[in-house]
């Protein structure tokens, strides 16, 4: 590998990576499926005793 | 540290209750007895070491070690004689965040001190330096400055803060039995290590990795130690979902222990040596380090404070967050997007410019997560802004993320190559620093340990909320005073480095440049004394607090939060 | 929890499992670096080839250390950028060859001093030790703190052969005959009366070897720091740097 190859994948792989990575955080955020896990887990702070 | 496990647990919010498993206290004893070995066979090591050696510096780590490792045996002896690590295993373990709360305090109020001091050399150096004390000047303090503010108070404030927040929201103990008071101690030990060191002389010349490969290492191994109390702890939970809080705690945990190994991979110059020579050379140590330094602010002051801001914002404001799912993307979009953007710390250096392109541009993407989470943190009080006014904690957390919202647009700004060239080696970049460290991290920190300390100490109240008003205000006003100094001081000194006569010669001289910045010296030294005051009035208030008779019904720390609401919200 | 697709049941894994939790942290983190730092590392062609660097000799690097133990990296940057104006006040702009031997680098990252890359020359040994002994004296101005200490304090160097052949090994081209000759090269450069033969031989003829403290019985602090501060920026001989070479042009 060269340095120009590697620099290209540091700088076009880097930003195609990101991009997956963001849809994937989104779409796990908001999977439909996931939401009253999530209203719950906000919850999770308030809904506590002391042990 | 130890209650008596008699009293019967309270069961209030009835299927949530905590159903802490019970181990034979016997266990604990065993594990403390490992401890002790190790803590002997240590104190054996570094006494011989330190006889071997022939390097004064190294001697003189090595006292500390000795020291620290004889007092840590003879504590450990005791605790196994008198059965005190015998404590019941149906509670959470507080005394540690106790402990780590009264750390966060001293060293916060040490580390401001120091600050007032280096800021009062710069002001006046010929009152401030002393020529036969060597070890106060400007160079030496500075290291002790950062990081007794960096280390020793946001760390014990993470730690401790850490603590209390997985075992509320995983309803476990935490885990390793004594194991916890070892990150605590061993932490403490490293803080002596590195701010001694530096007065006597020992750096390795990296900024914010300043602690030489002894201390390097002890902080490896008490840093893999806090890793797994805190997987632990985890792994034990009763509740099936890891709260948000957790992820951005795990985050900081595990990419600092990333960042501290690869940043001090160093060769010692002999093992009885304090002096090592850093593995990179030139620019890589460049980029090695600014990925260090500028993910040490990412994770150590940013992650791990949102952790905090995620758990003790909605405790306060006894609502849930605004929203659960934006904490999420929040989350994976910021430790994504702060990994890639260090090389903004080196802009028109011999750094190959594609990588500055690539810092910047992800530094400027990093505002979008930044302000998602200021907003998701600000709008949990919708419905609630009343509590600004009544609840100076409240508003304290509160303005620390619209400090947190400032620098985070701030820096990204200064990450724009036309900008940097401005601000870079000027005082803007110590004055953006600043108001990220006293606005966001200070006052977040400030807000949390109002929160913890009446819930440690099971008092209904704090002492005074006055006098929260007063360190509210005098604070908030020091950092203003800070922040505006900074900004006219290094806009300035950026204009006036550049600033041409009408025949073409540089108008100033450095030195002058150096002088016109006097007021705006000791404009920040007057904003620094303001935010150390208002630390001191903290440390009254909390000591006082703790001196309030202990209250029964303070036992239940969500004190305002009946439990049938709570299982109303099923 | 449902389990009805594949990809809902990874998540829901990664979720509550930890460990799922604690790499996929891992992975983001890590390979974001190494993406981004790797190709560094492929030195050849993101180091100017370029005339005239050399590894310090022992003294240099004893006054190296002793500028780090002292924090001066902290107010003093090393690293001249490309700008107008700091290129008239400082000179040429820094090279990534000039820090190559550089363990740890020390570009520094703020000026409440002016920068040092290229200071070497600039002053006469007496006015740097005028200047380290009280900077006032010489700069009214000026905020830096004294260093009288250096100038009463003997040099250290019974390790500076271990300190090279450290070097050595984390990659500065030290040879076997100069580590032997560690401590006998750093008291030629600092004794006026002691040939420089060897010194010279080892590391170029423009090595400078002289008092620099103005105390020739003693080799102190002052002299190693100040041989450091006077051999910073000179190595490069800029006839040999082409700046519109293609490899300098990244």
């Amino acid at each position: 590998m060269s340095y120009e190859t590697v620099s290209r994948l540091a700088q076009q792989g880097g930003t195609v990576y990101f991009v997956i990575l963001f849809l994937g955080g989104l779409a796990y955020a908001f999977w439909p499926k996931k939401k009253d896990e999530f209203q719950r887990a906000a919850r999770l702070p308030l809904d506590e005793e002391e042990g | 540290m130890a209650s008596p496990a008699s009293q019967p647990q309270r069961l209030v919010g009835l299927n949530l209750m905590v159903t802490i498993e019970s181990k034979p206290p016997t266990a604990r004893s065993g594990e403390a007895v490992y401890f002790l070995i190790a803590t002997v066979a240590l104190a054996l090591v570094a006494a011989a070491a330190t006889a071997a050696s022939k390097d004064p510096l190294f001697q003189f780590q090595g006292w500390i070690f000795t020291i620290a490792f004889t007092l840590g045996s003879f504590a450990l002896a005791a605790g196994i004689s008198s059965g005190s690590f015998n404590s019941p295993q149906d509670r959470y373990s507080d005394g540690v965040i106790k402990a780590g709360v009264i750390a966060t305090m001293f060293w916060g109020a040490a580390g401001m001190l120091v600050g007032c001091i280096i800021a009062a050399q710069l002001s006046w150096p010929r009152i401030f330096y002393f020529p036969d004390f060597g070890f106060l000047n400007f160079g030496r303090l500075r290291p002790l400055h950062t990081s007794a503010v960096i280390f020793a108070f946001g760390g014990n404030a993470l730690i401790a803060t850490s603590f209390w927040v997985v075992q509320r929201t995983c309803r476990a103990r935490l885990f390793g039995g004594i194991a916890p008071w070892f990150v605590f101690w061993g932490y403490q030990l490293f803080i002596v290590l590195a701010g001694l060191g530096y007065l006597v002389g020992i750096t390795q010349g990296q900024e914010y990795a300043e602690p030489e490969w002894a201390t390097d290492l002890w902080l490896a191994i008490v840093w893999v130690a806090y890793l797994l109390v805190f997987l632990g702890t985890i792994w034990k939970r009763k509740e099936p979902h890891i709260y948000v809080a957790n992820w951005f705690y795990l985050a900081f945990i595990v990419t600092i222990a990333i960042l501290h190994i690869v940043n001090n991979l160093a060769l010692p110059v002999s093992f009885l040596n304090h002096r090592s020579y850093e593995v990179w050379a030139g620019v890589q140590s460049a980029l090695v380090q600014w990925w260090y330094g500028h993910n040490a602010v990412g994770f150590f002051l940013t992650a791990g404070f949102l952790g905090m801001m995620y758990y003790f914002i909605p405790k306060r404001a006894e609502r849930p967050i605004y929203s659960y799912r934006l904490s999420i993307v929040h989350f994976w979009a910021l430790i994504f997007i702060y990994i890639w953007a260090g090389p903004h710390h080196l802009h028109y250096t011999a750094l190959p410019q594609w990588a500055q392109t690539l810092g910047m541009t992800f530094s400027i993407m990093l505002w979008m997560p930044s302000w998602g989470g200021m907003i998701n943190g600000l709008m949990t009080l919708s419905g609630a802004w009343d509590k600004l006014r009544t609840d100076p904690v409240i508003r304290m957390l509160v303005v620390s993320l619209a400090f947190y919202g400032m620098s985070t647009f701030e820096g990204p700004v200064m990450s724009i190559r036309a900008v940097n060239a401005l601000s870079h080696y000027t005082d803007w970049t110590i004055g953006h620093v600043h108001s990220g460290a006293l606005g966001w991290v200070g006052f977040v920190t400030f807000g949390s340990v109002y929160c913890m300390v009446p819930w440690l100490w099971k008092k209904d109240r704090l002492y005074s909320n006055t006098l929260v008003e007063w360190h509210f205000w005098i604070a908030t006003t020091g950092i203003l005073l800070y922040i505006s100094a900074m900004w006219v001081s290094g806009i300035m000194e950026g204009l006036m480095w550049r600033e041409y006569t009408p025949q073409g010669f540089l108008a100033y001289s450095f030195v002058e440049v150096v002088a016109a910045r006097h007021v705006e010296f000791v404009i920040r030294l007057g904003g620094g004394l303001m935010y150390l005051a208002g630390a001191l009035i903290m440390i009254y208030n909390l000591w006082r607090t703790v001196q309030l008779p202990s209250s029964e019904s303070a036992a239940h720390p969500a004190n305002a939060t009946p439990a049938p609401l709570a299982l109303a919200a099923e | 929890m449902a389990t009805s697709s594949p990809l809902f049941s990874k998540h829901a894994t990664l979720e509550r499992h930890s460990l799922l939790l604690l790499i996929g942290i891992i992975i983001v983190v890590s390979i974001g670096g190494i993406i981004e730092i790797a190709p560094l590392f492929y030195l050849e062609s993101t180091i100017e080839k370029v005339g005239g660097m050399r590894p310090y000799t022992p003294l240099e690097l004893e006054g190296r250390d002793i500028y780090i133990r002292e924090g001066c990296y902290l107010c003093h940057s090393q690293m001249i950028r490309p700008l107008k104006d700091e290129v008239e006040r400082y000179g040429h702009y820094s090279l990534a060859a000039e820090s190559m031997y550089d363990h740890p680098f020390q570009w520094g990252s703020e000026r409440q001093g002016p920068d040092l890359a290229r200071v070497g020359g600039k002053y006469s040994d007496a006015w740097h030790r005028d200047h380290l002994i009280n900077p006032r004296s010489v700069v009214p101005e000026s905020i830096m703190p004294p260093y009288a200490f250096l100038a009463k304090k003997d040099l250290d160097y019974r390790d500076i052969a271990e300190k090279l052949k450290t070097q050595k090994a984390v990659g500065v081209p030290y040879t076997d005959a100069e580590i032997a000759s560690a401590a006998d090269d750093l008291k030629a450069q600092a004794d006026p009366s002691a040939s420089d033969a060897t010194l010279k031989a080892h590391y170029g003829a423009k090595a400078n070897a002289r008092d620099y403290d103005g105390d020739p019985d003693r080799i102190t602090e002052m002299d190693a720091l100040i041989a450091y501060l006077q051999m910073l920026g000179t190595l490069v001989d800029f006839s040999t740097y082409h700046a519109d070479a293609p490899a300098n042009q990244r």
